[in-house]
Formats: C-alpha cells, sequence, structure tokens
C-alpha cells in the first residue's frame, strides 16, 4: 500500500514535494484541513463531557466540597490531600476495593472461558443458528433493572431457586447472604453481559487462518487440540480486548449493588466503589470526598487495563 | 482482506467449515442448554407479571390460566404512567442517536478518510474515552450539569453525557477504513468536495455500519440508569429505567402482587429494544469493532 495517508504514522514521511510551498503549508495543517471542521463537534464533545470534567474533578477532590442549598454562598477550602487520606483509611471503601475484586476473580475468567467456547460453538453453519444468537444476546440488549426484577423473584427467600434447591438453599437466602451477594452479582453480569463478548469473538475466530485448521488436521489433531493450539492463539488480541472491558464494566458496577442487593447489602457485603461514590456524594453531599474516590479509580482502572495490555500481549 | 470477508458473508456463516454431524450435535447439545439457560429468565419474567398471585412453586412455572391477571401492568402504569415514562426514555434515545449519527459520522469519516492535524492525538483521545468510563465522572459532571448550568430534570441534561457515543465513531471509522482509498481520491479528482465525497459516496456504502452503530447506540441511554436517575427528580421527566428503580424500591410494597408488577414494568421496558434486535440481528455483527480488535 503506497497511499496509506497516514493511517498508521503521524504524517507523510517522504512526500516527493516535501519542500515547495503548498506542502509545507500541508504539513503544518494537514492535506485535508476540512477534516477539524468535521471532527469539531465530537471534539467539543469530548472536551465538555470528559476533559473538563476531569479537571474539574482533579480541582474538587483537593477540596472540602460539599453541596449546599441552591443561593447560599459557602466556603469550600483547600485541604489538600486529606480527601485522599481519609478515603484510603475509609473502612468502606476499603471493603469495596475487596469486593470489586471478588467480582472480577468469578466474572473476568468465567466470561472469557464461557464466551469463548459459546462463540466457538456459534462459528458453524448449523439449522437453528439465528435462534441461538438471538437467545444469548437477549440480555446484553435489555435493561439490567428490567432483568432485576425476575432475577430478585427468582434468589428470593421462598423464590424458585430455592425450592428446587430444598434443603441445599443456602440460609438466609442468595441476595442476603453476605456470602453470597457478591457472587451473585459476578453471575448476573457475566450473564447479562456475555452476549457482547460472542460478539467479539465470533467476529476474532473470523481471523483465525483456516489453513492452520487444515494443518492441524493434516497431524491429526482432535477438536479439543485444535481448540487449544490453533483457535485459543489464534483470538489472543479479542481476549486482551475481553479482559480489558470485563475488567472495566466490573470495575463499575452501580445499578447491580443499588437493585439486586438492595444498596450493597448486606451489611456492605456488595457495596461497588461506583455505588459508594454515589452514596457519598449525592446522597450525603461530600462531593470533594467523592471526587477523591472517582480519582483513585481512574488510577486504579488506568493501571490496571495498562498491566493487562502488558502481560497478555507480551509473546 | 479477511475482515472484507466477513463483512459479506455476515460474521457468522464463514469460518472453519464443519461439516461432521457427531460434532455439530454436540454443538448443538451445548448451545441448547446456553439458549435455555439465558431464555428462561425473560420466559419466567414474562409469566410471573401476569400471575394474579406470585406462584413461586415449581409449577408456577407454567401459566395456569385461573392465576392469569393483568392487573400487574395495570397497576404499575397507575403508578408511574408507563406511556409518559416510556416517552422519556424515547426523547433521551433519540436525542443520543441523533447527535451520534450526525457528529458522529462525521468524525469517523474524517478521522479515517481525512489528513489534517492533530488526528493522531483525536485517536488517542477516543481510546482514552473507550477505556474511562463515565461513572467515574459522575461527581463533577453531575456538579457541571445539575447544578452549574441548572440542567436537572431536563432532556438536555440528559442527554448531554451521552450525546455522541464514542464506539459508535469507532465503528464508522473502521469501517470508512476498510473501504478502498482509491474511491476517494477519484472522487477527489472528480472535483467534489469532501462534504459531497463523504455523502454521496462513502455514507450509502456505510448503511451496515450505520444500522450496527444504530443499534449498539439504542440500547445505551435505553436501558442506562444511573445518570439518568441522578438528573431527574420529578417523575414526569423520569425515562422508564429510573421509573421503574424507583417504583421498585419504593411503591411495589403496597401492590397487591409486588413481584407481579415489578415483572410487568420489567416487560415493558426489555420489549423495545429485544424487538428492535429480533428484527435486525442480521445485521448486528462486531465485524468492524472486530477489524479494530485483530492484533
Amino acid at each position: 500500500m503506497t497511499t496509506t495517508s497516514g493511517v498508521t504514522g503521524p504524517s507523510t514521511e517522504a512526500d516527493p514535494e516535501e519542500t515547495t510551498g503548498p506542502a509545507r503549508k500541508e504539513r503544518w495543517i494537514g492535506r485535508q484541513p476540512l477534516g477539524l471542521l468535521f471532527v469539531l463537534p465530537y471534539v467539543i464533545f469530548l472536551a465538555f463531557i470528559f476533559v473538563y470534567p476531569l479537571i474539574v474533578q482533579f480541582f474538587i477532590s483537593f477540596k472540602d466540597y460539599f453541596f449546599a442549598a441552591p443561593g447560599a454562598t459557602v466556603e469550600r477550602p483547600w485541604v489538600g490531600l486529606q480527601n485522599y487520606g481519609d478515603v484510603l483509611q475509609d473502612p468502606t471503601f476499603q471493603r469495596s476495593i475487596f469486593n470489586v475484586f471478588e467480582f472480577l476473580i468469578i466474572n473476568v475468567p468465567a466470561t472469557v472461558a464461557l464466551s469463548l467456547v459459546l462463540a466457538y460453538a456459534l462459528n458453524a453453519k448449523i439449522r437453528g443458528l439465528w435462534f441461538f444468537r438471538g437467545a444469548y444476546y437477549a440480555p446484553y440488549v435489555t435493561a439490567s433493572v428490567a432483568i432485576v426484577t425476575v432475577w430478585l423473584f427468582m434468589f428470593g427467600e421462598t423464590g424458585l431457586v430455592n425450592t428446587v434447591l430444598g434443603p441445599l438453599a443456602p440460609d438466609p437466602s442468595w441476595l442476603i447472604n453476605k456470602n453470597w451477594a457478591m457472587p451473585m452479582i459476578a453471575v448476573f453480569v457475566t450473564w447479562k453481559q456475555l452476549g457482547f463478548f460472542i460478539l467479539l469473538y465470533l467476529a476474532a475466530l473470523q481471523n483465525v487462518p483456516k489453513e492452520l485448521y487444515e494443518a492441524a488436521d493434516v497431524d491429526g489433531a482432535s477438536t479439543m487440540d485444535k481448540f487449544w493450539s490453533v483457535t485459543v492463539p489464534g483470538v489472543r488480541p479479542a481476549t486482551t480486548l475481553v479482559v480489558i472491558l470485563a475488567t472495566i464494566t466490573g470495575m463499575n458496577l452501580f445499578t447491580e449493588p443499588y437493585l439486586l442487593t438492595n444498596g450493597g447489602g448486606p451489611n456492605g457485603a456488595s457495596v461497588t466503589p461506583v455505588f459508594y461514590m454515589y452514596q457519598k456524594g449525592i446522597e450525603q453531599g461530600q462531593a470533594g470526598y467523592a471526587a477523591a474516590i472517582g480519582m483513585i479509580l481512574l488510577f486504579i482502572t488506568l493501571l490496571i487495563a495498562l498491566i493487562q495490555r502488558r502481560l497478555l500481549e507480551r509473546d | 482482506m479477511s475482515t472484507q470477508a466477513t463483512m459479506s458473508t455476515g460474521a457468522v456463516t464463514a469460518g472453519p467449515p464443519k461439516e461432521e454431524t457427531p460434532h455439530n450435535r454436540l454443538r448443538v447439545i451445548i448451545l441448547a442448554l446456553g439458549a435455555v439457560l439465558f431464555l428462561f429468565p425473560f420466559y419466567y419474567m414474562v409469566i410471573g407479571s401476569f400471575q394474579a398471585v406470585a406462584d413461586k412453586s415449581l409449577s408456577g412455572v407454567l401459566p395456569h390460566p385461573d392465576n392469569m391477571t393483568v392487573t400487574n401492568y395495570q397497576e404499575i402504569n397507575a403508578a408511574i404512567d408507563a406511556p409518559r415514562a416510556l416517552l422519556n426514555s424515547s426523547i433521551f434515545t433519540m436525542g443520543v442517536l441523533l447527535c451520534t449519527i450526525l457528529f458522529g459520522l462525521l468524525a469517523g469519516y474524517a478521522l479515517a478518510v481525512m489528513h489534517f492535524r492533530g488526528r493522531q492525538t483525536l485517536l488517542s483521545g477516543v481510546i482514552l474515552v473507550l477505556v474511562v468510563p463515565f461513572q467515574l465522572l459522575q461527581i463533577p459532571l453531575y456538579v457541571l450539569i445539575v447544578r452549574g448550568y441548572g440542567l436537572g430534570d431536563t432532556y438536555l441534561g440528559m442527554i448531554l453525557p451521552f450525546a455522541i457515543n464514542s464506539t459508535a465513531v469507532f465503528i464508522f471509522r473502521q469501517f470508512f477504513l476498510q473501504l478502498p482509498k482509491e474511491l476517494f481520491e477519484a472522487a477527489r479528482i472528480d472535483g467534489a468536495g469532501e462534504m459531497g465525497t463523504m455523502l454521496r459516496v462513502a455514507i450509502p456504502l456505510a448503511r451496515p455500519a450505520i444500522l450496527n452503530a444504530v443499534l449498539l447506540t439504542f440500547i445505551g441511554p435505553w436501558n442506562e440508569f444511573l445518570w439518568p436517575f441522578l438528573v431527574t427528580k420529578q417523575q414526569d421527566m423520569q425515562p422508564f429505567a429510573v421509573a421503574l428503580a424507583n417504583y421498585m424500591n419504593n411503591v411495589a410494597g403496597r401492590a397487591t402482587n409486588p413481584d407481579g408488577s415489578n415483572m410487568a414494568g420489567g416487560v415493558l421496558l426489555a420489549i423495545p429494544p429485544v424487538v428492535l434486535f429480533l428484527i435486525f440481528q442480521k445485521h448486528f455483527t462486531s465485524a468492524n469493532i472486530g477489524s479494530g480488535v485483530k492484533g
């Protein structure tokens, strides 16, 4: 390809007309400066909804910032790193971080394994394929709020699941049991998001060269052999993405602890950092404290994403 | 390239040909078991939403005509004004779709086929936005939009943080990248302006990508809970998801059949996206996302 027009690199590397007048101008604003106009609304949007709030959050997190009655002028003094110190020593915050890790340990491996196996199974010419695909996408396209209604019904004290389990049912029941609340959220989210990750793997499977399967056939490899030695390495980049996206989703749970376990219950056993941030910032009006939680979470999220990428892409 | 083949065949039918029946039988068994687990809660939600008295027994899994009623739907409708809540959800969703298609297409197009200063920086920015979730910025967004600009209980306040879906921008860009460069160069040589090239050459070709992005964008605001929950205090401005959550937490206890009326609300909230996906299922592939995924 000769005319990549900078898709891969930042600019034209060896343009023959580089030294002439118009080329110089081109190099400064680009060959199609109109592009700037095209992206302008999106850039303004990102600045307004992402960059500016990030800056505001950064500053608020160093203040004793709380919400006052409208119209009232209140002092919001700088407190330096005090919010950060308080957050890090806050037992509820520590608990929420612990809860997230408990969630991730269940959710991420289950998501990777199940979505890859199901995508692999879906990647064939079989009858009723549209039905299966539809079934797996259904939870993904449906609101958490909607699905929570039936989960509460099924997993309640006298719900269908406990009826079936009989004496094996946990006591107290799933969603109000301190040992089961967080794993239940992990199962719920795994189930709900699986369709999306199946979709990612289905696309990735198209990019595994068929010749590799044929070569494995010639070598007399079994289906399992082929799965492990051709498919799994073949979809490696997608696995990286699945792990990172699943982790990010897991770091940001709000609806599930709010509705499924009745506000992070029982006794904080399913409090998540984002839910705690909401409680502190919006419910209790301590925006400075909540902003510090937000900054810490941002840092952790980016750090984890970075580490996972390094680890998974190491070859 | 392989992605092009993916696009034309529809993502699923390609791949290693598997004609031997024993393998396919195992496949179908795994898939069928999974499908039961995935569909049962939906089935059970519908059944439960029509029960006059909540029936949690094993036989309650099947519909019993003598225990069937529409009271649950009437009760939740009376409590949250369902048509109004659905209208609010629709306005919220349509606003996001409109901005995403209009401005997202422009941005995706420019990021893919135009050469201008700052493009690389912006691209890195898009990736960063995809990684940093909106929830972590809820406090400053609330401070700015609700407290600062006074946009609480307005559609604009709801729409703003979601206005342009970055995933959709990414999908558009990946799609335009796959189109042959010669196409755009030919149009430019013919004297078509960038706007003309985009409108007459690129966008007609991009219809599958647009449909894909529309579906993906739709479920965002329609299902979103946290942000509209923060923005709306007045019930007549709440989207359905928020109204239903508040109903579950505060009102359902007084209903004849609390579980049933919750699930009636759940069914109403679930129907639009599920129907939409059943209709357009074939077009919903991640081939475009996927092309950005491969190493």
